[in-house]
């Protein structure tokens, strides 16, 4: 018996000991940070481009804050973390960090330090950028003004903001490696999954996550929420009625409107504005993995009848103002602006075709209705109000209602009431 | 601070972002041809254009127009001739008045979509736009004759 107690003993200390040389990462020498100029001018504008498409800026900048210079609150289901410091300031930010130190906070998730980053910074899709764009990334953020921005501590809870534990996820959940090209697929292609799946790391967004945090492996890009928002699918389980098509997607990601589907708002409204850094051939390009992702091409057929479909509403007879009070609220308060015929139009967006009206969750349509559009999300110079102080729970669940019984043959939102008052309540609980 | 252009011009307004559009229009830039009528967005009487669509400027918050281009009634003709005004005197359209900003503005931006609007066009439309007047027949007939007059001159140079 005691030497069952000993041996167990032993196997637990060997197990923490084995850990510890799996969690242990040595700290590489500070460096003085390395003068802006030694840089070369191209290699800076090559990462500058390269951080658009990355969104860097997104998630390294608070609200009202210096760019780069982190403290943007994330709320993940473990509490919230704070962005870091990436300005090169040598105390708060990457200044003492040596090219090697950069190229492995990226590749493994290990600060210079040797202290492990929490997986809300994405490394599991770094991993996979060339050296070039690496050593150009660097250079453009050691060229950046220096903004001296202490960390700030988050509400992680211990023990799950040992960083030491972090180790052990990596050892379920993520795989080192530079991006490996498909022999079978095009140059195009594997361009856009090089974007989409290492720099723009769409499916750190749009394909869901364990209890643990960590992307479903088995269901790439199947949708997730983000932000309070619904990540769509972006596999051929996209519930909009005109599918993605390699075109859609390119107008899309490209000019932030697709007449068939919606405008990018929300948490995707930063995408096509950091694309937009790219060459076009690089947002075609990912517009070209994604189409065979969904499979668009074999359902491109649907898009004239669903285009069809959705013009049909306007004449109607019987399903108008005259008999459906629904109807009639919707007609004063949307469709001045929603209301097509005839075939739909850019400026007009399509609430039938809207991918938001067709999400088996009312969240994105909710949302756009509460917050409204600016000038800046969707089409360019063009804004939605905000009915957020305009109308009760009631009257926006009536209309979401309405669109989603007359609009879509899809199952009713149930607990719409309640889905609103939720998200209001979430809304302001994030201010 | 705000920087947004209104009938061609740049202003910047320093109030806050969250204030209605409307106010900023009235009461900071100065201009009171657009109206207050409800408040929720719900009658059309503060319809303005931002980028050239048809927007209630009373739910419309200053921050969201930040950088766009914002069109009121004073400025959607240069010398007050744009086909809808022409035919709102001609047909003498206007009782009261107080909607008629609004109704103007939103019928610019319909015959922009639909030339040759349908009576269900302009019923799905122009249905924001309440007038308690209830001049809606001249609204009606003045519209269709402001879209025949553009399409005479689309047509005939």
């Amino acid at each position: 018996m005691k030497r069952l107690l000993l041996g167990v003993a032993g196997l637990v200390v060997l197990g923490v000991l084995g850990f510890g040389l799996l969690a242990f990462r040595p700290e590489i020498s500070p460096i003085s940070p390395p003068a802006p100029d030694s840089f070369a001018p191209e290699l800076v504008a090559k990462g500058e481009a390269l951080a658009a498409g990355g969104f860097c800026t997104e998630c390294h900048t608070a609200k009202g804050g210096q760019k780069f210079a982190g403290g943007y609150p994330m709320h993940t289901p473990f509490g919230v973390l704070y962005s870091t410091n990436i300005t090169p300031d040598p105390e708060t930010g990457i200044g003492a960090w040596s090219e090697a130190a950069f190229a492995r906070s990226m590749r493994e998730g290990v600060a210079r330090d040797g202290s492990l980053l929490f997986p809300a910074f994405p490394f599991d899709h770094f991993t996979k950028l060339s050296d070039d764009d690496v050593q150009a990334l660097y250079a453009y953020f050691m060229t950046r003004p220096p903004v001296r921005a202490p960390a700030q501590a988050g509400t992680i809870p211990f023990p799950l903001n040992i960083r030491y534990l972090q180790a052990g996820w990596k050892l379920l959940f993520f795989r080192a490696g530079r991006f490996e090209p498909d022999p079978n697929k095009s140059a195009e292609w594997n361009r856009g999954a090089y974007l989409a799946e290492g720099l723009s790391h769409c499916g750190a967004c749009h394909t869901p996550r364990n209890l643990l945090g960590a992307e479903k492996s088995g269901e790439p890009y199947a949708g997730a929420v983000v932000d309070n928002w619904i990540a769509p699918p972006l596999t051929a389980a996209n519930p909009s009625p005109a599918p993605w098509t390699e075109d859609e997607l390119k107008r899309y990601l490209g000019s932030r409107v697709s007449i068939l589907h919606g405008i990018a708002a929300g948490p995707m409204s930063p995408v096509p504005h950091g694309l937009s850094a790219l060459p076009e051939s690089d947002v075609r390009a990912i517009a070209t993995y994604f189409a065979d992702v969904d499979h668009a091409a074999e359902r491109a057929a649907l898009v004239g009848p669903a285009v069809a479909r959705a013009m049909s509403y306007a004449a109607a007879p019987g399903a108008g103002q005259e008999s459906d009070p629904d109807a009639r609220f919707y007609t004063a308060a949307c469709a001045s602006c929603h209301y097509n015929s005839g075939a739909p139009l850019a400026v007009r967006s399509d609430l039938a075709l809207n991918s938001a009206v067709n999400l088996p969750d009312p969240t994105n349509l909710i949302q756009v209705m509460l917050s409204g559009v600016t000038a800046g999300e969707g089409m360019p110079g063009v804004v939605m109000p905000s009915y957020a102080h305009a109308f009760s729970d009631a009257d926006i669940a009536r209309i979401a209602a309405y669109l989603r019984r007359t609009r879509t043959y899809l199952p009713p939102w149930p607990d719409l009431d309640a889905k609103i008052a939720a998200i209001r309540q979430q809304a302001s609980a994030t201010q | 601070m705000t920087t947004f252009r209104i009938n061609g011009r740049a202003v910047t307004v320093d109030v806050e972002e969250d204030t209605p559009l409307l106010w900023v229009i009235r009461d900071v830039v100065g201009l009171t041809g657009t109206k207050f009528g409800c408040g929720i967005g719900m009658c059309g009487a503060c319809t303005v254009h931002v980028g050239g669509r048809p927007t209630r400027s009373c739910i419309t918050p200053l921050g969201y127009v930040a950088g766009a281009e914002v069109t009121t009634i004073e400025g959607l003709d240069p010398s007050g001739q744009h086909p809808l005004q022409k035919a709102w005197i001609d047909l003498q359209v206007p009782q009261c008045g107080y909607c008629q900003s609004g109704q103007i503005m939103q019928a610019a931006a319909l015959l922009k979509d639909f030339p040759t609007p349908s009576d269900q066009d302009i019923d799905a439309v122009m249905a924001g736009n309440l007038c308690r007047c209830m001049t809606y027949v001249r609204i009606r007939k003045a519209i269709k004759q402001a879209a025949a007059e553009q399409r005479m001159g689309a047509t005939n140079g």
